[in-house]
């Protein structure tokens, strides 16, 4: 089987068959099934660096046209995917073997704010921070915020059990799931999970939740609202050794606080940060922390208290307590922007994500930096040290020749050296096609057969987001290559 | 390093306790012994059964005459107070667990009625503890399990750091899975401070107002008549809570009720309201929905195309019916 992406040959006989397809979507959607070249270029790609054809985009407007869709497709025998906004950093929503995109983007109804039960109802392509926005003035927000929560889904964040600086005291999107209507890639609608408290049987919500597609298409979600905390304190420290700051992440922890985030960016990300936000990051240093503690005011206050201790054990240079709403905001604008502020050193960006023991951070940070070296790449560190989840941005310029497979070679040793110390593939943005052929390094063959097994139930003809998560070879049956849909490249 | 085998009958580990390399991999040598002895030991042929603590043994039904028992290892095998994990076996007793954690001011909330039941029988009917209001789902404190499946063999699903999304979450497929897919071995779990302080109020006023009033409490626990709460956490805090409670009507006190065992009876949250004035003895989980009752309680029906999912998941994962026999989550 050819090795490498991008490689759809498109024939007359697939031309043919594309145009069958798209009378038969069209009978559903009208002209929301389309084939014109500037869509198609649109919904090739994600945040990711992969990039394919799709053969059609749908936009269906509630899941009666997803179902539609999903039986046409298994008519057709045509992949199909899901996509969010395609913000995804794994290329989970590039198109392989050449399948219908399902776009969720006018499915973005809240449809019910249910505060007796603390729940809201939504359909997949409603914007996170859309939904936290709505729910301010009641009190409530949804947890996971993303980076990405200007413009990504809640469909994606489900799809990737995505996570977010405060996720480390909320825990991520599956904590905050309670129930998920879904089509089936049989083309059935059912609703996994319940918004009552032990809902019978297997989990089969949580299962879906991070199977990034491969399970069938979510139309609706219940998702869980959390009070917002009473009180919020924003700290930054800045030390002059990176080796300290993560010391001091450590410590934070083994003090008993769960901050409700604690994000660590190094020298780079600090000086590319504050030429764009101007939110006074200190420049000269080596790395900053950015704490934030929050809850009721006795707690949160003691732990100021408690930070300012162990930012003096480790030597940071200054304590910085944001005074009011105003400066806090100031703060998180660089962190959250930081990764588009990356073009200002180069114009291209390759975003990794692991975690590994917070213990190892500062040896695993070293090794980023080595590795970058040797690739020749610059390494940018901004992440969620917290919860152990490094993100090292691999800045470049796409126009030098050569350089994906650097790119490619230097993630690669990201992610071994990662695992050596402990770690996993990824912390939040999932396998998707990025990390596919890695997850061997963290799992047995057995381990995989099993997993994909599981995923076979729900899509024993693998027409869902074929080819994601699970390596192909995965199978000692022949049944799986039998999946594999033509036209596709692996 | 803080490493401890509790249970006092399998072995203490040489070397274990020194933190070296070699420490390190003789530490991961012994549990990789101690599981694949379980999946030697559950085999690949006959009906199999684990058998914990036998606190929750009728749960989804008994297993069939004449299916073999066997015991997860039991031992808290590694914890790292910094990094805020914890590895045993399934087989561990809660009570073991929790006094090992308490030595460094760490718990994992999973409160079983019995403290005897085991960490995998606990996870395997996937019960949450009174605490789950303001701790989550027993399934959100899971980091990594290690199954043995009906071929006998040994899978590891999740990963062991507190944050995690790599493949398919089957560990969350396990929990509440009444061990009819895989039968736990090894779990690593995410621990949390023990709270600073924590009071019980109780009294007669509106558990759903008080609810409204407080922020994350731990527990709202209710009668019908009356009510108890736990708050958690800065002293300070759990004064300035309580002393909102008391206007409405409440008052510290020890402790609940003890919780009703037998039944679990499920609901909305806001379904609870409706219980008021009927009679019975029962305890509700406010802000959850979840009634304990003394009587067992008919499970609610699962939608066709989720059973048509199980039992297809049920047939590929152990396509004999070996594991379990005779239980059913749904
Ligand atoms: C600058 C930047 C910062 C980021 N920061 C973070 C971060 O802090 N934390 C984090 O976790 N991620 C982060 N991400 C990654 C990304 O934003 C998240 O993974 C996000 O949840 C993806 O949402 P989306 O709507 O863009 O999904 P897409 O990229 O459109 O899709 C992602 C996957 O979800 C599937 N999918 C989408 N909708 C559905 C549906 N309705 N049903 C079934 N499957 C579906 C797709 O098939 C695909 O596999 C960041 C990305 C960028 C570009």
């Amino acid at each position: 089987m050819p090795v490498g992406y991008g490689r759809v040959v498109a024939s007359e006989i697939e031309g043919a068959a594309d145009a069958a397809l798209l009378a038969d979507l069209r009978g559903v959607l009208g002209d929301r099934a389309r084939d014109n070249d500037f869509e198609r270029g649109l919904y090739s790609r994600d945040g990711s660096i992969e990039g394919s054809s799709p053969a059609i985009v749908c936009l269906p407007t509630s899941a009666a046209d997803v179902a539609q869709i999903v039986r046409i497709c298994r008519q057709h025998r045509r992949p199909f995917l899901a996509r969010g906004s395609g913000t995804g950093l794994a290329g989970g929503a590039v198109p392989v073997g050449r399948p219908v995109v399902v776009a969720t983007s006018k499915m973005d109804r809240i449809i019910e704010v249910d505060i007796a039960n603390r729940i809201a109802w939504v359909e997949p392509g409603v914007l996170n921070l859309d939904l936290s926005r709505a729910l301010s003035p009641l009190g409530f927000h949804f947890a996971p915020d993303p980076s990405s929560q200007q413009v990504c889904s809640i469909g994606g964040n489900i799809a990737n059990n995505s996570g977010g600086p405060h996720c480390l005291a909320y825990g991520v999107t599956t904590a905050h799931v309670a129930a998920l209507e879904v089509v089936l890639p049989s083309g059935e609608i059912t609703v996994f999970g319940g918004v009552d408290a032990e809902p019978p049987g297997f989990d089969l919500r949580g299962l879906f939740v991070g199977s990034e597609g491969t399970m069938g298409i979510a139309t609706k979600a219940a998702v869980r609202l959390t009070p917002n905390a009473p009180t919020v304190r924003t700290l930054l420290l800045d030390f002059d050794d990176v080796s300290e700051g993560s010391a001091a992440v450590s410590a934070i922890i083994a003090a008993g606080l769960v901050p409700s985030a604690l994000e660590m960016m190094d020298q780079r990300a600090i000086e590319i940060v504050e030429a764009f936000a101007h939110a006074g990051y200190p420049t000269g240093a080596a790395a900053v922390l950015l704490v934030e503690l929050d809850g009721l005011g006795g707690g949160v206050e003691a732990g100021v208290e408690i930070v300012r201790e162990v930012a003096e054990r480790h030597h940071a240079g200054h304590v910085r307590v944001a005074a009011d709403d105003a400066e806090r905001a100031l703060l998180w604008k660089g962190r959250k922007n930081a990764f588009g502020a990356v073009a200002r050193i180069k114009p291209d960006y390759y975003l990794h994500d692991t975690v590994v023991p917070r213990s190892r951070l500062t040896e695993v940070l070293e090794k980023v930096y080595r590795i970058a070296d040797a690739y020749d790449l610059i390494a940018v560190n901004v992440f969620h040290a917290g919860d152990g989840n490094l993100h090292p941005i691999l800045a470049f310029d796409r126009r030098e020749p050569g350089v994906d497979e650097r790119v490619k070679a230097a993630g690669r040793d990201i992610v071994a050296a990662s695992i050596e110390a402990g770690g996993v593939l990824s912390g939040e943005h999932g396998i998707g096609l990025e990390k596919r052929d890695y997850m061997g390094m963290l799992f047995s063959t057995h381990d995989m057969y099993t997993q994909d097994l599981v995923r076979e139930t729900f899509d024993p003809d693998g027409l869902a987001n074929p080819l994601k998560i699970i390596p192909t070879g995965s199978r000692c049956s022949d049944s799986f290559h039998q999946h594999v849909p033509e036209g596709a490249w692996v | 390093m803080n490493r401890r085998s509790s249970g006092g009958s399998e072995p203490q580990w040489e070397g274990a306790s020194t933190g070296s390399p070699d420490a390190g991999a003789s530490l991961a040598a012994n549990i990789a012994a101690e599981v694949t002895a379980f999946a030697h030991e559950v085999g690949s042929c006959d009906p199999v059964t684990v058998v914990g603590a036998q606190a929750h043994w009728d749960v989804g039904g008994t297993p069939l005459a004449g299916t073999r028992e066997v015991r997860a290892p039991a031992g808290v095998w590694e914890h790292e107070p910094s990094e805020m994990t914890v590895r045993c076996g399934a087989g561990t007793t809660v009570a073991d667990l929790s006094a090992h954690l308490a030595q460094t001011g760490q718990m994992v909330p999973l409160d079983p009625a019995d403290d005897a039941a085991t960490v995998g029988g606990v996870l395997a009917c996937g019960f949450s503890g009174h605490r789950r209001l303001r701790y989550g789902h027993v399934r959100d404190l899971v980091l990594q399990t290690r199954h043995v499946d009906a071929s006998g063999k040994v899978v590891t699903a999740g990963g062991p750091t507190v944050k995690n999304v790599s493949g398919y979450d089957l560990a969350r497929l396990l929990v509440g899975s009444l061990g009819t897919l895989g039968l736990l071995a090894e779990v690593i779990l995410r621990t949390l401070p023990v709270p600073a302080a924590s009071q019980w109020l109780t009294g007669d006023g509106d558990p759903f107002a008080a609810f409204d009033l407080l922020y994350r409490p731990s527990s709202i626990l209710w009668n019908g008549s009356h009510a108890w709460i736990l708050l958690e956490g800065d002293p300070a805090d759990v004064a300035a809570e309580a002393s909102k409670l008391e206007p409405a009507g409440f008052a510290p006190c020890d402790g609940p009720p003890p919780i009703p065992a037998v039944g679990r009876e499920s609901m909305r949250p806001s379904d609870l309201r409706a219980l008021a004035g009927t009679g019975g003895e029962w305890l509700a989980e406010v802000g959850i929905g979840l009634v304990h009752r003394h009587e067992a309680v008919q499970a609610a029906p699962v939608a066709p195309a989720n059973a048509l999912l199980m039992d297809q998941l049920k047939q590929r994962l152990d396509p004999d019916n070996r594991l379990n026999p005779g239980r059913r989550p749904w």
